[in-house]
């Protein structure tokens, strides 16, 4: 007790009499310390990491949706230092000041602590402010821009606000992506181009398991299911080139399921699209009709069980036209 | 507590031994520098013997003895021709995905089919497509035309030139050293959900590596 008195507890003279025991005034006293401590940290700490750390955060600025994702986890962290703060500031305070060795007290834990209603009160308040502010903006931040560049389904709920939207449908397949450009001709490329400052909807959909197509630097991943159009938008701001992964352990070649993507100028995007569309010509003809799901065809399939449950009427696009003997 | 330790032990032997199992490397790496290479490769429907009789199969010419190894391992020099024979035996049928109908990647986007050159193979039409050879990271992409599933089919390996069979033809540079993946792209592991398990998922069967030494 005596060593509390002298580290911190500077009794203003007026305590209560009440022999070496003044509990109260001690917690109180070492609270502030505390505070002043994690106040000072905290604002020096925060504006240091969002000036020299905050723009390097991945996946970098490379479109809107990747500017959004960056701006959301500098929040977080943010928001997240000065609780990490706290935590060591409390726990290195402690093993400095209450230590046995310097004949402190039995460290004052459950019972005590449970009943000490500024701690309860602070306790519930923060935390409740702080998981309501996060739910708030998270759900906002999902809101914009353009849906946050993750796969909405395939009625998305936020769309682009631009009038010119660039549709390309992304394939998965055991075990790499195609990317089809409906409007123009509807090719089928292993390449995936895109245009700079155009708004793009990407339709995202597999030919057979369950893939998720995670353009890295354009913040933008959704999930690949078979018979689901699933809709992801962004619009690319810098040009340079960008990595798509496979996110969704989908087989022995998984690790190897990815490519490079470009972002080039609508002029370039224009001559790419145009002679990629003429020199595809003799096998986008043998390609079904864009549909924004295809049902792989029992006799395509080459046996297997997923014939067994495709409705041969089904309005679904059947991959690979008619095939013989499919029923 | 001993004996669950035992236990232990031997099931994690078993899995390194079957994690770290590969099939065999067939070398063509020790032409002389600046020569292309000539590698020869075979389909066949069904590899014919245990441990997987049913399944279909890729088989590697071994160059120094001319005999066909069961693997899809094989490794060839850095920045060298590499002139691929196919030999395919297996029945075809419509492709999954008539992408995968296009000849891509190769010296002159070409490949030929019993020495006529083709760029796109329509799948809906004849015997179809029986595999593919492809090398994603590279581009690469051939489709193995099909036999009619109607003739005396080979179904056993190795087989030779008197069952039925396509020849296909086409060459590549290869890059600098690595191992690349390789793979089929038809869904061709018959009764396996999406038709992608079973040889479609096992290297020495429809994957394997390229690997590419300086
Ligand atoms: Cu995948
Ligand atoms: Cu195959």
């Amino acid at each position: 007790m005596s060593v509390a008195a002298e580290g911190g507890a500077v009794s203003e003279g007026s305590g209560a009499p009440q022999g070496t025991d003044e509990p109260p005034r001690k917690e109180a006293s070492h609270g502030w310390r505390l505070f002043a401590i994690w106040l000072v940290l905290s604002a020096i700490v925060d504006p240091l990491y969002y000036i020299f750390a905050g723009p390097h955060i991945p996946p970098g600025r490379m479109s809107s949706t990747a500017g959004g994702a960056v701006f959301d986890f500098n929040i977080l962290i943010v928001l997240a230092i000065p609780v990490m703060i706290g935590v060591w500031v409390y726990m290195a305070y402690a093993i400095i000041q209450w230590r046995a060795s310097k004949g402190g007290p039995e460290p004052e834990g459950g019972p005590l602590a449970a009943n000490n209603f500024k701690i309860q009160t602070s306790w519930i308040t923060i935390t409740t402010v702080l998981v309501l502010f996060l739910a708030g903006f998270g759900t906002y931040e999902l809101v914009q821009p353009e849906g946050a560049g993750g796969g909405q389904g395939p009625n998305p709920i936020w769309t682009p606000t631009s009038n010119t939207v660039l549709p390309i449908q992304v394939i998965g397949q055991q075990w790499k992506f195609t990317y089809r450009y409906p409007t123009f001709g509807g090719f089928e490329t292993t390449q995936l181009v895109v245009p700079q400052g155009v708004s793009i909807a990407f339709h995202v959909t597999s030919l057979d398991v369950i893939h998720d197509f995670w353009a890295y630097q354009l913040g933008v991943k959704a999930d690949a299911n078979p018979n689901q159009d699933n809709v992801a938008f962004t619009t690319p701001y810098q040009l340079g080139s960008f990595v798509v992964r496979c996110d969704e352990l989908c087989g022995i070649w998984h690790g190897a399921m990815y490519n490079n993507g470009a972002v080039v100028t609508k002029d370039q995007f224009e001559v790419w699209a145009q002679t990629t569309e003429k020199a595809l010509a003799a096998n986008t003809k043998l390609l079904p009709p864009f549909a924004y799901t295809y049902t792989p065809d029992a006799n395509g399939a080459d046996g297997g069980y997923y014939p067994d449950n495709v409705d041969p009427y089904s309005k679904v696009e059947t991959y690979g036209a008619t095939q013989p003997g499919s029923g | 507590m001993v004996g669950f330790f035992v236990v232990a032990v031997v099931v994690i032997v078993v899995l390194v031994i079957g994690f770290t199992k590969q099939p065999p490397t067939v070398d063509y790496s020790n032409a002389q520098s600046g020569q292309p290479v000539d590698v020869t490769l075979q389909t066949v429907g069904a590899y014919g013997s245990a441990p997987h009789p049913t399944w279909v199969s890729y088989l590697i010419k071994d160059p120094s003895t001319g005999q066909w190894v069961h693997t899809s391992y094989f490794q060839v020099p850095a920045h060298t021709r590499v002139n691929m024979t196919i030999i395919q035996y297996d029945s075809g049928s419509p492709l999954r995905n008539q992408q995968i109908g296009m000849v891509t990647g190769t010296a002159g986007k070409v490949a030929l089919l019993n020495g006529k050159p083709f760029h796109v193979y329509n799948s809906n039409a004849g015997n179809g497509v029986g595999h593919t050879f492809s090398i994603p990271t590279l581009g690469i992409n051939v489709p193995l035309v099909g036999n009619n599933a109607n003739a005396n089919l080979c179904s056993a390996a190795p087989c030779t030139e008197k069952s039925p069979h396509n020849v296909l033809k086409f060459s590549f540079t290869s890059p600098g050293s690595g191992s690349y993946p390789w793979q089929c792209f038809v869904p061709c592991g018959l009764g396996f959900l999406y038709g992608n398990g079973g040889p479609m998922q096992t290297n020495g069967y429809m994957a394997g590596f390229m690997k590419v030494v300086a």
